[in-house]
């Protein structure tokens, strides 16, 4: 297996979109994201940010059917971790209106606050998206201490 | 999950991670507690072994927050959690509605009290 250009190291998995997959998707990018030199506590953020983006897909992609969740996680050359996570459901119509706090589809069950612990916890978030075209969440980060080390 | 009663107050002992996964045992279990006796006021909610939270988590808490706050005027507190579940409860607004204390008698002090967060 050759890797592309400018990545380092790569893992994917996929799974159905099933509430008991979350833990197992968030644990294993979190134990490969320690290849970098990240903190105990940035390992933390992204086990959050992962599980954030991965419960999005179950809860909301497929709808109250169970489909496909894709996740993928290179080490770039350049040291930083990518994580995406892709699946084909349904999409999301207004993704500035998804990525604001208090703001969900289903309330009182989240308070939307996915995107707003993304956003705090990771260096980078990017969603592509459309109706029926299904979703893909891209979330980056470094370690703080390589960047500090420049 | 374990519950025990000490006067007014349920005291939830949860174990291991609270996520998308876990939240609904925890809402039906703290359900369950909170019908079994009208005495019950306050909700005390033993974090100390709880390793990881999320917004499902988050959620769920927020859930049981307004429950005994609209059913039984009651307030919510968080005992002893761990740092970056501390973090979490802190980044998601929820410690604006509860408090966030140390030890057992800390939480059941400042109920006696009843003062501090609404």
């Amino acid at each position: 297996m050759t890797l592309p250009d400018g990545i380092a190291n790569r893992v994917a998995m996929e799974f159905p979109s099933k509430a008991e997959n979350v833990a197992f998707a968030r644990t294993a990018v979190a134990v490969f994201a320690s290849q970098l030199d990240f903190t105990l506590e940035e390992l933390d953020e992204i086990k959050v940010a992962v599980s954030e983006a991965v419960s999005n897909a179950v809860i909301h992609a497929y709808g109250d059917a169970v489909g496909t969740v894709r996740v993928e996680a290179v080490i770039t050359a350049e040291g930083e971790l990518v994580v995406w996570v892709r699946d084909d459901g349904r999409g999301i119509e207004d993704v500035g209106t998804a990525r604001q706090a208090q703001w969900t589809s289903r309330p009182e069950e989240r308070m939307g606050l996915g995107f707003t612990f993304m956003e705090e916890y990771m260096d980078g978030v990017e969603v592509d998206s459309a109706p029926g075209a299904g979703t893909r969440v891209t979330l980056r980060k470094a370690p703080a201490r390589a960047r500090v080390a420049g | 999950m374990e519950a025990r009663r000490v006067g007014e107050s349920l005291i939830v002992r949860l174990k291991g991670e609270l996520d998308l996964n876990t939240a609904e045992a925890f809402k039906a279990f703290v359900r369950e507690e909170l019908a079994a006796s009208r005495r019950v006021r306050h909700l005390i909610l033993d974090l100390r072994a709880v390793p990881f939270i999320d917004s499902s988590g988050v959620g769920a808490i927020l859930g049981r927050y307004r429950e005994i706050k609209e059913e039984r005027a009651g307030r919510l507190i968080a005992w002893g959690p761990r740092q970056p579940v501390r973090r979490v409860l802190a980044l998601s607004g929820l410690v604006r509605v509860m408090d966030v204390v140390d030890t057992q008698q800390e939480a059941l002090a400042l109920l006696k009290e009843g003062n501090r967060n609404p």
